[in-house]
């Protein structure tokens, strides 16, 4: 039965380069996949295109090519990866150029364009975002950019059109694994049990290591060897969905039951219907085999037909955030550190700085679960000798995140005794909210580029 | 004893909402767990942070419990104030739940 290697490059947007680059050289492989794009990430790419229109694409991308695409040539390995962001014309501009300066003999780059669809915005204005049920033309003003989570079909078309390397926007993570699949076994749009196999696959190599013993450790429950080295992952899919997950030999890291179930469950929500733009996965009734040491067989996945109706990431300006850090010892290092957050709370009342939300958090104490779960979980830690209070305040206008900043610096003289250690920070937020978009209103098309060996024969279509 | 002697735990986050698993050591575990980590039970642990309702799904063949939490990340990754936008952190605390077993374990 016809089997395909498939290794994933990364997880996240700055994923490291060294285990890619191994997999790509010693993994046998016939694609590798990069996935750098996260819910904010696109959105954040979106400005950066706004200020520079030949930008807008992973910062990573010039740094990861450079490196990657000898190797990618010399083994035949093609590439597949979201690091288009924002802009992947400009993201196939540079790896061009990229290929011209390394000598590469011939490159077929493919772009795949659809996802951004801000340019019909007015008409969803009426549409309910997912996560608070308002109405998109609320946030009109703020609204900076529409993107897509579009699946695996201009992927697929960009390989039956010979491509070496497929650059996408905001493709849904999993398709960047299941384009391949479709075109190398022939899987029809319309196959869900076996798209909903692709998937699975795809779901377990888009976050890179997390599936190889990333995220995994806690010392003495879940050990992982040579966590310092961790291999990244390589899919091994065969004609009928069968998938098996190992990592190369020699690498630090640990491929187990443990290590693949614990991606299997990460975000998918229901596992019946795990919903993505070209099939609802259906996980519900996935086994998990260990074959060998580092060798995982994943079974039993199956789908259903798609939604038809496409998650559209809709980023906008949310005004500011002021983060501001002072640290105090020893005993009674509580009593003072919350003294220090009153302080803040009583000024920012009397100057009057309109703050939409405030947070007053003790690191070492309640900040990651309140009150409520830290008092549960441990009923000492407010004894304890080293507390950092944190301030976090979200304002509107950018002078006022500054205001807080500005209050809170002066507790080194008008706070309590022995606070130390201030750091003060300010960001603009760009938030993500969510609509659904029906699928007819999504064109994706494919464009190419290519390198060829002479170079007054390159040919470019756009 | 702790939950964390017989399961393990990872979180993940979409927008306003995270997804907690928990994730028997061994099969054998799982129904134990089943019957007493319920979603009533989740929600009162994380009642000071998730307002919203706490979903159950079930993944029996991997033994694996799947926990949709809605309005548990003060508006969602990109906005919230906390420290820990993506609650990734929640699945430790998950893990220091007490449960009862009737039987030593190994």
């Amino acid at each position: 039965m016809k089997k395909i290697r498939i290794g994933s490059g990364a997880g996240y947007g700055g994923d490291r380069i060294e285990p890619a680059i191994d997999i790509i050289e010693k993994g046998n492989l016939d694609y590798i996949i990069f996935e750098c794009l996260a819910e904010r990430t696109i959105a954040m790419a979106q400005l950066q295109k706004l200020r520079n229109p030949a930008k807008g694409y992973n910062e990573w991308l010039e740094y990861r090519f450079t490196k990657v695409l000898p190797a990618c040539v010399d083994k035949k390995v093609k590439v597949i990866t979201n690091m288009g962001a924002a802009n992947p014309k400009a993201a196939a501009e540079k790896i061009y150029e990229i290929a011209i300066n390394l000598n590469i003999p011939s490159l077929k780059i493919a772009v795949v364009t659809g996802d951004d669809v801000f340019y019909l915005i007015d008409q969803y204005m009426d549409l309910p975002l997912l996560e608070t049920g308002e109405k998109l033309k609320n946030l009109k003003p703020s609204i900076i950019s529409a993107n897509a989570y579009i699946g695996a079909e201009g992927i697929v078309k960009a390989l039956e059109n010979g491509a070496d390397i497929v650059i996408t926007g905001r493709a849904a993570d999993p398709a960047l694994v299941l384009g391949p699949l479709m075109y190398e076994f022939k899987w029809n749009s319309s196959d869900y049990q076996m798209l909903g196999k692709g998937i699975m696959a795809g779901h377990l190599l888009e976050c890179g290591c997390q599936v190889t013993g990333g995220y995994f450790a806690d010392p003495g429950y879940k050990d992982v060897p040579e966590i310092w080295n961790l291999g990244y992952p390589i899919a091994e899919i065969e004609e009928n969905g069968d998938i098996t997950i190992t990592k190369l030999d020699g690498t630090g890291g640990i491929v187990s039951p443990a290590t693949v179930k614990e991606q299997i469950v990460y975000e998918i929500h229901d596992p019946a219907n795990y919903k993505t733009p070209d099939v609802i996965a259906d996980f519900s009734n996935v086994k998990v085999i260990e074959v060998e040491i580092d060798k995982v067989a994943i079974r039993d996945v199956s789908g259903k037909e798609k939604s038809g109706l496409y998650k559209t990431s809709i980023g906008y300006r949310d005004g500011f955030i002021a983060e501001c850090e002072i640290s105090y010892g020893g005993t009674g290092a509580y009593e003072r550190a919350k003294l220090a957050g009153e302080i803040i709370e009583k000024r920012l009342s009397i100057l009057n700085v309109p703050v939409e939300e405030l947070r007053i958090d003790l690191i070492g104490v309640n900040s990651l679960y309140r009150e409520s779960l830290s008092s549960k979980l441990d009923s000492h830690s407010h004894h304890s000798k080293d507390v950092r209070l944190r301030v976090a305040g979200r304002t509107i206008l950018e002078e006022d995140a500054e205001r807080i900043c500005h209050d809170f610096d002066s507790l080194m003289t008008n706070g309590p005794a022995g606070g130390g250690g201030v750091r003060l920070h300010i960001r603009q937020v760009i938030a993500i909210g969510s609509i659904l978009i029906p699928e007819d209103d999504i064109e994706v098309d494919v464009l190419y580029k290519e390198v060829q060996n002479d170079e007054t024969q390159r040919i470019s279509s756009f | 004893m702790k939950l964390r002697e017989l399961a393990h735990s990872r979180t993940g986050d979409k927008g306003n909402i995270s997804n907690i698993s928990l994730i028997a050591y061994d099969m054998k575990d799982y129904e134990t767990i089943r019957k007493q980590v319920t979603s009533e039970k989740v929600k009162e642990w994380f009642s000071g942070i998730v307002h919203g309702e706490v979903i159950r799904y079930e993944l029996p063949t991997i033994g694996a419990l799947n926990f949709v939490m809605y309005n548990a990340l003060s508006g969602g990754v990109t906005r919230s104030l906390s420290i820990d936008a993506h609650g990734k952190s929640l699945s430790s605390a998950l893990l220091d739940m007490e449960i009862e077993v009737d039987y030593v374990p190994v």
